[in-house]
């Protein structure tokens, strides 16, 4: 195996007042996980260093150019979902960061105060800020939540006497006078970045924005198109990784390392060349997020052979398949193309949601996948339920179908790869 | 000789097929290593193939098998085999147990399997059978022979156990109490079939298949139930009968 190392920034750390001695071994836990997961692949591309280096620095590097941030009075936001509007901190000159859900290392830290049967998400990030286990969280100004689901809406009310945190109210259909309501949120949402930067936005400064991260989700997009080919040029864990990094990197220099991967995947398509030979059967994930780290699926499933293409998911296309139209230099209008973009995401807080549907289909298909693995974490009631609507879908479509429910401890690992396996007997016939 | 072993938790169960007839099973506790129990088990035969299939299947097929699947596959082969035209498989093992849908072809065409919970497993039942002091054999003809049934309502083994016990205390029939932890793992799995909506005829495989009460109380909820003459080989037999195609 590949040495691997996550940096160590203990200096740092002191500075953020974190819990050194747990957060060391957590860093050196991680490192093998990593080396093990991702450094063990064949045939990876080597564009894939950058991302690489994204982990080794996780815990340091970037978190000193978010501290660089804060000190030039630049604010410095954490987010826990793709409805908070990235482009509006982006044009006060701010960083926004999604902050780390995905480890079962933190639950415990969580559960000490949390009621143990909800997401393991709300769990893990929370418990990341209870145990002072993440640097993002205690780098970040303060943090947005949202009113999505029942167990995050709460679990702010809390996680405030701990960190500032806001919350942004997201309506729960889509009528227009949802969406009226929305704007105003997102009005709201931008008059406290003003506050806490000190600076109005200009119109000109959210155009700026706006293409910034519209060039972060096209090159995103266009990874996604990349990974139809066949045999797939990249695996599922690298993509996922990729998509996880979005999140927290610099969105300018991010764009341009997921183009520079993409131009190497085009050279590797044109020359026949994958990560995993063409006969691997080809599976997309659809459902919950899945946080940083949390490879749980993608790890069984590329052990047993097979190939992820898609990720139709917060930490995958429900972030990045929607652009903001550009041209305009009028806040309004702006503001107003802002709203219509986010309403366009199809989370499953939402009723009725069956734009989901249809979306899933969609990237079925464009994908070239053989067969859907609805993913849903624990507790996750919404996506839960929703779950029958997709199977219902694929069942009248006849693509194959495979639905886990699962939290991030390892327990259940030799019963999912069972079925994981079971599933992909199915699919190969 | 094609041989088929199903490393299972609790125990590793072997069938030797050539290529007409079952000719030899076997069925040995796990041990500490199962691998090695199956590899003493097969030693005695020349195998020309050897499936492995069950919990312990990679392991086999980093010692001796030639090929593994799952034994979700494997048990669809077996039972395909002996119940030809059978639409359904409900499998209830050691650990877990799954609903498996077949298509007119015998093939899988969608499965369920119990989560990560004891409940409705062959586990549940021997944990409820210890807590009456019943052998696991006593434990299915008592429940078979009881006059009246009481419920239990807790799907969960900790706290059916709990609810058993307070049973017990409240003076009620040993084997009634056993009566009714039948019918709540027999309600378990009509409830994942109904999920799946499966098709007729079932056939029901795996240990507990054995059990009479068990088979008794899925008969009264579903329409036609077919048992194996040796349910605890289907996984190993399928296995056998997968190494024929190789
Ligand atoms: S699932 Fe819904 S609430 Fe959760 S991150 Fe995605 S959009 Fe936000
Ligand atoms: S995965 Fe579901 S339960 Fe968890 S935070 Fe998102 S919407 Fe809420």
């Amino acid at each position: 195996m590949q040495d691997f190392e996550i940096q160590a920034y203990p200096e740092l750390w002191r500075e953020l007042d974190m819990d050194l001695e747990r957060f060391d071994k957590a860093r050196q836990m991680l490192g093998t996980a990593y080396a093990k997961t991702f450094l063990s692949q064949a045939n990876r591309p080597q564009k894939m260093a950058y991302f690489d280096k994204m982990i080794s620095e996780i815990f340091g590097g970037r978190v000193e150019e978010l501290m660089q941030a804060k000190k030039e009075g630049r604010p410095v936001v954490g987010t826990f979902c793709v409805y908070i509007p990235e482009e509006i901190v982006v044009a006060a000159d701010g960083v926004c960061v999604g902050l780390c859900g995905g480890s079962q290392g933190s639950v415990p830290d969580a559960e000490k105060i949390l009621p143990r049967n909800i997401c393991p998400m709300v769990k893990s990030a929370f418990g990341f800020k209870a145990g002072r286990i993440c640097p993002y969280f205690q780098a970040v100004d303060f943090v947005y939540g949202e009113t999505t689901c029942d167990a995050k809406k709460k679990t702010w009310e809390i996680l405030d006497r701990l960190v500032p945190t806001y919350v942004m109210e997201i309506p729960q259909m889509k009528k227009e006078r949802d969406r009226v309501l929305w704007l105003e949120e997102v009005k709201d949402f931008k008059a406290k970045i003003e506050e806490v930067s000190g600076k109005t936005i200009s119109s000109g400064q959210l155009a700026e924005a706006i293409k910034i991260i519209n060039g972060k989700r096209l090159a995103l997009q266009r990874l996604t198109r990349l990974r139809a080919a066949s045999p797939a040029p990249i695996s599922g864990k690298d993509a996922l990784l990729i998509e996880q990094i979005a999140f927290y990197d610099e969105p300018v220099r991010f764009a341009a390392k997921v183009n520079e991967l993409c131009d190497e995947l085009d050279d590797r398509i044109a020359n026949g060349e994958g990560a995993f030979p063409p006969e691997a059967l080809r599976v997309m994930v659809s459902g919950t997020p899945m946080a940083l780290p949390n490879w749980k699926i993608h790890n069984l499933v590329e052990s047993a052979g097979a190939v992820i293409v898609g990720e139709e998911s917060c930490i995958g296309t429900r972030y990045f398949k929607d652009c903001i139209t550009e041209g305009s230099q009028e806040m309004d209008e702006q503001l107003a193309a802002l709203t219509d973009r986010y309403m366009r995401i199809d989370c499953s807080c939402f009723t009725p949601n069956d734009e989901r549907v249809t979306q899933v289909l969609q990237e079925y298909k464009d994908s070239a996948a053989q067969g859907i693995l609805h993913y849903s974490l624990q507790f996750c009631h919404t996506y839960n339920i929703e779950e029958i609507k997709i199977r219902e879908a694929c069942q009248r479509e006849g693509i194959p179908y495979l639905s886990i429910e699962s939290d991030y401890s390892p327990e259940d690992i030799g019963q999912l790869q069972t079925r994981i396996e079971a599933f992909l007997e199915q699919i190969g016939g | 000789m094609y041989i088929g072993v199903d490393l299972g938790s609790r125990t590793v169960k072997m069938a030797v097929w050539d290529g007409e007839r079952l000719v030899e099973h076997r069925i040995e506790p796990s041990g500490f290593e199962p691998h090695r129990q199956a590899e003493k088990m097969i030693a005695d035969y020349r195998a020309k193939v050897v499936v492995a299939t069950g919990y312990g299947r990679h392991l086999a097929a980093g010692h001796f098998a030639d090929a593994v699947i799952t034994e979700i596959k494997a048990h669809a082969r077996g039972i395909f085999h002996e119940f030809p035209g059978c639409a359904t498989i409900v499998d209830v093992g050691g650990q877990d147990s799954k609903v498996i849908s077949l298509d007119a072809a015998g093939r899988v065409s969608n499965f369920q399997m119990n989560d990560k919970c004891a409940a409705g497993t062959g586990r549940f039942l021997e944990i409820m059978a210890a807590s009456l002091a019943y052998t696991l054999e006593e434990f299915g003809r008592a429940a078979l022979t009881a006059d009246q049934e009481v419920l239990i309502n807790s799907m969960c083994t900790v706290f059916a156990e709990s609810e058993v016990i307070s049973m017990k205390n409240r003076g009620i029939a040993r084997d009634r109490i056993a009566r009714a932890v039948h019918s709540s793992v027999a309600d378990r799995l009509a409830g994942m079939l109904a999920r799946l909506g499966h098709g007729d005829p079932v056939a029901f495989s795996g240990g507990v298949a054995r059990n009479p009460c068990m088979v008794e109380l899925l008969e009264k909820r579903l329409p036609r139930v077919l048992v194996p003459e040796l349910p605890d080989i289907t996984g190993a037999l399928g296995a056998a009968l997968h190494g024929t195609g190789i």
